[in-house]
Formats: structure tokens, sequence, C-alpha cells
């Protein structure tokens, strides 16, 4: 992509990592491992793919996104509020008691966030739910989600697969967040969901792979999917959990627990290093 | 009390097909059953707005969330163990929570399912349903309850449960019968002993109260069709104006209308009430007839409670 575009959205991604570390730590809870993992990839839907506008957040022609792995608001949040559906202030109250930000997405008060989510696997199915009320009413919008590479353990995650792919919704783009971890540890420890890409293409779907820390990856992984053919499409994309922040990095502790201000102070520091770094370029 | 005798699934499909015509935002969802809950009637006039999804019923409770955020307004069905009690969840977290326009066709509710037994016999569905917050759960009679019901669930914007059975039941409400979502309905007025009925126990309770007559007992007959919301007033009045309520239900004594109305007695106008209901057991195969005097739900036990609470 174009060079001046992918430094742009660097930037932007710097700043959502220290919001939803800034959050998470306010917060002292929530779950900054997985959120750091798809910060780039949705700072990339809302900055440079989706047809949205925060002034508009409900435009019925509008592109949808679905976390499905609900449990990485912080990720969500932080780029609703860089992308200005509300201000900034509020990740500051995360999870605090009459907070506009819940511990999961929450449709129904927080603007830009389009699905109730949080209880893993339910996303994707709505979002199938919203890819089919756009075929049938003969709109163009696109329809986005994100999974867990432990989400997909759900059983219900593959009756939605199976439900787009028999409904041919290629207005359907879902994102494997493949950071290799879960609560409990490795994902192949625990309940291994390999072969990822594979089971999809088993269930009728266009497979791509990303670098999910590389824009240029990114990009071209989601530029395929403008290519109709009848077929639901999904990106598995690898990705490093707890990305940007050394002592999160894939590790599974990091999946659920807040730094404390030594290791909030760390974060932001290495944070501030990467921004310093972009501005430099 | 005509003699004809619907099932309020049929009323269901019926119905369905009819709105279909006048709102074309309506659509329909089932999970490998649209014989059985009837939906079919619905797929034969407008196939394009029908969704089989298979045999996958959290994933069809999901769907119908994320097509009713673009506008729609989706029925999902299945029989109410599965929509109800499988999809649970689903229903709480992907419809409840976010107030979504979703309304739940629920068939082949209480043991009168009959020979499938006690997998498919769901009396637990009411409770289940009536626990989450903002939910309307309606349970009609009859047929013309059942064809109302379904116009005032597509009306009202929220998530509404519609509950249905399988065995004909006789009709009860006249041509000229007006359904009233939150209302409760006095088919028959007493001053001693007011019956309480929901779905096909109303037409027992009004046999019941006809043999009450006889005896010298004054006995009024109240339909609740809408449990939740459920009218307050109607029942506070039957609490002050006679000596004993007896609640009528197709579901298990835990959760349903004998403990909506007791949530309203014990706060409001404290009484005796007893429970006709499904006494906290699981159902067993067998005719559906058979099987609801097996479980007392008729109005010889109807009767039976009353003498003995009266």
């Amino acid at each position: 992509m174009d060079a001046k575009i992918k430094l742009a959205l660097e930037k932007v991604a710097v700043e959502v990592r220290k919001d939803i570390v800034t959050a998470v730590h306010s917060a002292k809870s929530g779950h900054p491992g997985g959120s750091l993992s798809l910060t780039d990839t949705l700072t990339y839907l809302y900055f440079y793919k989706m047809n949205v506008d925060p002034k508009n957040p409900q435009d019925p022609d509008r592109d949808r996104f679905v976390l499905s792995k609900g449990h990485t608001a912080p990720a969500l949040y932080s780029v609703l509020a860089e992308k200005g559906y509300f201000d900034k202030a509020e990740l500051l109250k995360l999870r605090k008691t009459g907070a506009l930000l819940q511990g999961h997405p929450d449709m129904k008060h927080i603007p830009g966030v389009d699905m109730t989510t949080g209880s893993l696997g339910q996303g994707i199915s709505t979002a199938v739910g919203m890819a089919l009320g756009g075929k049938i009413s003969g709109k163009s919008f696109t329809v986005y989600t994100a999974l867990g590479d432990g989400e997909i353990q759900e059983g219900q995650v593959w009756e939605a697969a199976m439900a787009a792919a028999h409904y041919k919704l290629d207005n359907l783009v879902a994102i494997v967040d493949n950071n290799g971890l879960q609560i409990d540890g490795n994902i192949e420890d625990v309940m291994s969901p390999y072969p990822i890409t594979d089971k999809f293409a088993a269930f009728g779907w266009n497979v791509v792979t990303a670098d999910a820390h590389d824009f240029d990856s990114i990009h071209a992984a989601f530029e395929k999917t403008s290519e109709k053919n009848g077929k639901p499409w999904v990106i598995v994309q690898k990705s490093v959990k707890g990305k940007g922040v050394s002592f999160m990095e894939n590790k599974a502790s990091w999946h659920g627990s807040a730094p404390n201000a030594e290791q909030y102070a760390q974060a932001m520091d290495e944070l501030n290093a990467i921004a310093k770094e972009l501005e430099a370029k | 009390m005509s003699d004809v005798k619907i099932a309020t699934r049929e009323s269901y499909g019926n119905a369905l097909a009819e709105l279909g015509k006048v709102n074309p935002d309506v659509v329909v969802f089932d999970a490998d059953l649209a014989g059985a809950t009837k939906t079919g009637v619905f797929k034969k006039a407008f196939p394009e707005r029908h969704f089989d999804c298979g045999i996958a019923e959290s994933n069809m409770v999901g769907l119908a969330a994320g097509i009713a955020t673009t506008g729609k307004i989706p029925f999902v069905s299945s029989f109410a163990m599965f929509v109800a009690g499988r999809a649970f969840e689903q229903v709480r977290n992907s419809v409840g929570y976010p107030h979504l326009n979703v309304k739940i066709g629920a068939t082949h509710a209480g043991i009168s399912v009959g020979e499938d037994g006690a997998t498919h016999q769901c009396n637990e569905d009411i409770a289940l349903m009536r626990s989450i917050p903002g939910m309307v759960v309606i349970n009609p009679c009859d047929d013309i309850e059942a064809k109302q019901a379904v116009f005032a669930a597509a009306e009202h914007v929220g998530p509404v449960y519609l509950r249905f059975g399988r065995l004909a039941v006789p009709v009860v409400n006249g041509e000229d019968y007006k359904f009233e979502l939150g209302k409760g309905v006095t088919l028959k007025e007493g001053n001693k002993v007011t019956l309480i009925a929901t779905g096909l126990m109303v037409a027992r309770a009004l046999d019941a109260a006809k043999e009450l007559e006889e005896k010298g007992i004054s006995t009024r007959v109240i339909n609740i069709h809408t449990i939740k919301p459920i009218d307050k007033d109607i029942i506070i009045k039957a609490a002050k104006e006679t000596d004993l309520i007896v609640t009528c239900e197709e579901h298990s004594v835990i959760g349903g209308l004998f403990s909506a109305v007791t949530e309203v007695t014990s706060l409001e106008a404290p009484c005796k009430v007893v429970p006709v209901a499904v006494m906290d057991t699981f159902g067993k195969s067998g005719p559906a007839a058979e099987l609801l005097d097996v479980f007392g739900l008729n109005a010889e036990n109807i009767v039976k409670k009353v003498m003995e609470n009266i």
C-alpha cells in the first residue's frame, strides 16, 4: 500500500495501543493481550477500509463490524474513540460503575458498536445475519467480524460458518486472530483448532492469510476479499498476543490481566518510543 | 366454546403467511422443522423470505439478532425445548441484552407434545424466557388468540416469545375477540374462586368452572395470555374479590404462571394461590390427551384443587 497511508496507519495504531494499555490499567482489569494482537487490523478497518462515519453511526448503508472476540473490547473502544465516535476520556472510565464503556461491547449505548458481544461464538452468527440482511435488501455493505483462535473452539462458530457458505454470503469477511494463546495457555495444548485454514476451506469459504502486524500484508488480504464469488471470506492472520509491549508479547498470562503502575509506565515508555520513531520517518 | 379444534402451531403458520402479505420486512427462520412448526405455510407463500438454518438453533437465533439490526423483523421457530432451552444463552445475550426486534415462535411446548416424550416436552420455557429482562412472553389459548398474538408481536418493538402447542385445542374466543398485549381477559365472572389459566388450560378451566358452578361455587375465569408483562390489576382484583386463586398451566410449577401470579399477590394482595401445573417432574411418552390427564392438567384436577382448598 501507499507508504504515506501506511505510515499514517502505523501512527494511529500506536496511539490505539497506548489507549488500550491506559484503559485497562485504569480499569485494573480487562484483556490487553488479544486487544493488542488485533489493533493493526482494527485500525486498518476503521481508518482505511470500512465505509463508516462517526457522525452517522446508524447509517443503514454503512459497513458493519462485529467483535465476536468481545473480550478485546479495549481495542474496539480505543479505535472508535480515536475515530471520534465518543470522547477519549471515556476510555479512562472503562469497566467502572456507571461508565459508558462496559466490559464487553454494548450496542445499545456505545456509539459505533454494531453488535453486543462477549459470549464467545455468538458474534459470528449475528454477522452472518447482518450479511444476509444486506443481501436480501439489495444493500452493498460489507460485514466484518473478528474471532479469536481460541473462540473457534465454540461449536456455534462452525454452525455459522456452514450457514454463511450455504447462503453464499460473499459480503461477509471474518478475521481469525491467530495469536496462538488462550486464557489457559497455548491453543494447541488446550484444544487445538488447527488446521484453521483447511477447516474454513472445507466449510466452503475463501481463505487468505496475513501478517497481522504488517499493513502491507493486511491490505493485500483485505483487497482480495473484494472479489465476489458467492463464498464468504476468512482472513487467518498470524498475530502476536500483547504486540507492542515487550513483556506482554506471546504471554498467555496477559490474556486477562491489567498492568500495575510500574508495568504501565514501562508499556507507555515502549509505545512512546515507537511513536517517536514513526514521527521521525 | 365451539366444537372446532385447532393446534396453535397451525394458527402460527397461517398468521405468519397473512402477516407476510402486509409486512414485507417479516422474515422467518426455521431449524429443519418447518413442517412441524408450520412455518412451511409462510415458506410456500414467501420462499425468498424463509430461511432454513438446518439443525442449528443457537446459530439461528444469532442470525435473527443480526438481521434484526438491518431493519428486518425475524420470526425464529423451533420446538420450545430447542429455541428456549438449547439456545437460551443466545436468546439472552444476542437478543435480550441488546433488546433486538426478534420474535421467537416456539411450538411443541409442554407435555402435549405427546409420544416424543420428555426430551421434547418443554415445561421450563416460560420460566427461562420470563427471566430475561425486556422479553415479552405470550402463551395463546386458541386459534383466534394465537393469530392475533402473532400480529401484535410484529407490532411490538423488542423481543417477544410466543408459545404454541402441537395438540389441537378448542376455540375459546369468538370472531369478535380483540387481543391486547399485556391485558388479561375475564372470560367468566364469579365471586368465590378465581381460576387464572394460560394456553390450552384456559378451555379446561372453563370446563372446571361449569362443574364448580353446578356445585354452587361462583367461579371467575381469567385468561392470562401475556405472562410478561403480566396484568397485575386483574390479578389483584381477583385476589381481593375472591377467596381462592387456582392457577392452571401446562408448564412446570417453577417459574411459570403460578410463579408470576404469586409474585404479584405476595406483594400487592396476599391470598391463597394453588397451582395446577407440572409438579417439578419430567414428561413421558403417550398420546397428548392421556398425558394431560396423567399430569393432572384437566378440569377434574382443577375442581379437586378448588374443593380441597376452599
